[in-house]
């Protein structure tokens, strides 16, 4: 879960079908464990980059596969998604069920939370009845002794009748005795473990009262005095408005600088496009379309767009990282049970703020059918990373008039109520699809609230700029710059006296007026259906009658260019609702369709949203038509 | 005396302990799982701001669970000594 580059589409390099012994010799070894038990992270330190994920044949369940070397040895390691139990309600829990009973891994490394030991035993009892050999590993072990739990892993061992090791997986504590044991997973004996009819529930107990030694419960308390600020009756909400303004503040506050730094950069670079290119000899028409039309666009959308990425997402994460989303969850999901929802959906809507596509894929989480369309046909009602940049643009230009720190934090706020405006439209979303297509009554909800613990700050920073950075940059390489050369075409290429671009605009201006917006704002958003981000530099190509894009030199500018076009405060308002709920951009349409297994749920997912967002804007403009 | 009550009664800081748990299959089976069972031992830790759901401490583990589903979920209050250990 979260926003990894595994759910943001780098992962698109897929192999399909259940994992296959290839030979005799190879060693397979199965990850299995409760979810939030750190698997993940034993994982990526075992195998390092050397992974990648794939879906059981004919199920929309995701495992990871990686290899590993200990020794000259090569282990293949498959990490099983994270399940309560083996007795499967989810389909999660069905793939990780067939999986261990099979023949295929050599042994079961069942992950386990030192800090609740006694729950994960159940699963470890459960794999010891059916898995051939397994292995225990005891992860968190820093986090229980930092909450005075002591693990007695040798006592346990004996009692198990199966190898048990503790381990840190994040600070690589015991990795090398868990890779010692796999190199030998071939020598291991399944266990003789005497279940005598007795309960998983009852052994676990018996088993913890002899291992598990517990002091004074420091740190679970300092977890309950966190938890009652964070979770409180009069404090909750307030805070979780506070923790979004602030993140959305330094976000802006800190994008300034570097967006400057970096389309100063650009435009240098461009100058020396335009020389080469008249060194070269190249026609006018060629170098309008390579330098003005392409490259423009291409400098625009990351000079733009990528700064406030770069700081939103590692913030994000590290909220994310530190344990609060779940609180989120808590907090909410009265919410959600009024429109028939799951209180998962609400993490599943903080997903969403990184990218939509991320988000619906998230949904998996979810068990119910119902439940889950919801929340991926709703998702779209949080701005993503690509979207709101544009709306922070359009906040700084039309709604604050003052400038430094006020400035940002007043844009910061506006545009926390712009967010929380969204939340609202997806509660009323989801309650309409409750109501209409997706009846039905909510089903049973539990959510485990995590221990907080402390995020890895460097880790978060690095993997988050290098993931979301790359990401990015790939993406408006492969969307802006094909759609710089359409927009440049539409605007130079003339027919019957106007140019192409006049043609849509001027079809689509009716509409656009009821909307408050104009032909040229509405053509934008349809051009950009591959990548919302690009929806401003293309509305401001087709208003610079060079029918180029003009330089990005700064906000100021931007308003005086919108302004000479005919926007107001009205404009920029209905350009937000819009930008807020309008169709998804094609990779969110595209995993929509592939999650829910339906092009109609997708065509559905586009139409709904258009729907309010029209309908929301010419309320908005037939209201305030009246009233100025 | 024992005192039975379902779990949704049960109040912030008390503890109870599982007499036995109701409802359909479904939520039965996912209450087994995450460890309610005859003789669980549940403490009542904090109720969401909107009064809804309410999260247990259970084995270890701080669960949030709706009001609703932990309505099948009969339990006897801990005595008072046994209370407030360690909240």
């Amino acid at each position: 879960m979260g926003l990894t580059h595994k759910s943001t589409g780098r992962h698109l390099k897929e192999s399909t079908g259940t994992p296959q012994r290839k030979s005799e010799d190879e060693i397979i070894i199965a990850l299995a464990g409760n979810p939030n038990v750190g698997k993940s992270t034993l994982f990526n330190e075992l195998t390092g980059m050397h992974q990648h994920t794939g879906n059981w044949s004919g199920k929309t369940v995701e495992y990871a596969e990686g290899v590993c070397r200990h020794r000259g040895r090569e282990m293949r390691i498959i990490d099983l998604p994270g399940t309560y139990s083996l007795t499967p309600h989810s389909a999660e829990e069905a793939v990780a069920d067939e999986f261990i009973s099979s023949a295929v891994p050599d042994c079961v490394a069942v992950v386990c939370d030192a800090t609740c030991l006694e729950r994960n035993l159940i699963l470890v009892l459960q794999t010891m009845r059916t898995a051939r050999a397994v292995v225990v590993c005891v992860n968190l072990m820093d986090e229980a002794k930092k909450k005075g739990i002591h693990i007695d892993t040798e006592l346990l061992s004996d009692m198990l009748g199966v190898p048990v090791i503790g381990i840190s997986a994040r600070s690589r504590d015991g990795i090398s005795e868990v890779l010692e044991l796999f190199a030998e997973a071939k020598k291991l004996k399944p266990s003789s473990f005497e279940f005598d009819g007795r309960k998983y529930t009852d052994i676990a107990e018996e088993v913890c009262r002899e291992c598990v030694t517990r002091e004074k419960p420091k740190k679970e308390l300092r977890d309950r005095r966190i938890d009652k600020i964070l979770t409180g009756k009069v404090t909750g909400f307030p805070i979780m408005f506070l923790m979004l303004s602030i993140i959305f503040w330094i976000t802006i506050e800190g994008a300034n600088y570097p967006s400057e730094l970096l389309s100063g950069f650009f435009f240098y670079i461009e100058e020396q496009l335009l020389r080469f290119m008249s060194y070269i000899g190249s026609p006018e028409w060629l170098t309008g379309l390579l330098v003005l039309g392409i490259w423009r666009t291409l400098a625009w959308v990351v000079a733009v767009m990528l700064p406030p990425m770069a700081i939103f997402f590692p913030l994000f994460t590290l909220l994310e990282d530190l344990g609060y989303l779940p609180r989120v969850a808590f907090n909410l999901d009265r919410c959600f049970k009024r429109c028939d929802a799951c209180g998962k959906q609400a993490l599943t809507m903080c997903m969403g703020f990184g990218c939509n596509a991320a988000g619906v894929v998230g949904c998996r989480i979810i068990d119910s059918k119902r439940e889950r369309l919801i929340a991926m046909l709703t998702n779209v009602f949080v701005p993503c990373n690509g979207r709101f940049p544009t709306i922070i643009a359009l906040i700084s230009i039309f709604f604050v008039t003052v400038s430094g720190v006020s400035g940002s934090l007043l844009s910061a706020l506006i545009l926390s109520a712009v967010i929380i405006f969204g939340i609202l439209l997806t509660f009323f979303a989801s309650k309409l699809l409750s109501l209409t297509l997706l009846r039905g009554t909510p089903s049973s909800f539990t959510l485990e609230l995590p221990p907080y613990r402390a995020p890895q700050v460097g880790k978060v920073i690095i993997r988050s700029v290098l993931d979301r950075t790359l990401y990015v940059l790939g993406r408006a390489a492969a969307v802006a710059a094909p759609a710089g050369l359409i927009i440049w075409l539409f605007a130079n290429v003339e027919v019957g006296g106007l140019t192409l671009l006049r043609h849509c605009t001027d079809f689509l201006n009716p509409l656009a007026s009821i909307m408050g917006l104009d032909g040229v704002i509405l053509f934008a958003f349809i051009l950009a259906l591959p990548a919302n981000e690009i929806v401003l530099p293309i509305i401001l190509m087709a208003y610079s009658s060079s029918g180029a894009l003009i330089e990005y030199s700064g906000l100021a500018e931007l308003g005086t260019l919108l302004r000479a076009n005919g926007w107001n405060a009205l404009t920029a308002l209905c350009v937000i609702i819009f930008m807020l709920c309008h169709f998804p951009c094609s990779t969110t349409l595209i995993t929509i369709k592939k999650e829910s297994g339906s092009l109609s749920w997708a065509v559905f997912a586009a139409i709904l949203p258009t729907i309010i967002g029209i309908l929301l804007c010419i309320a908005v403009t037939a209201i305030a038509r009246i009233l100025l | 005396m024992v005192k039975y009550i379902h779990l949704n009664e049960l109040e912030t800081g008390c503890r109870a302990r599982v007499v036995s748990v109701g409802g359909a299959e479904a939520i039965r089976q996912r209450f087994e799982d995450l460890g309610i069972v005859q003789g669980t031992e549940i403490l009542c830790v904090m109720i969401s701001p909107l009064g809804d759901p309410v999260a247990y401490l259970i084995r270890g583990a701080l669960i949030a669970i709706r009001r609703e589903d932990s309505a099948n979920i009969l339990a006897e209050l801990c005595s008072e000594a046994q209370n407030g250990t360690d909240s």
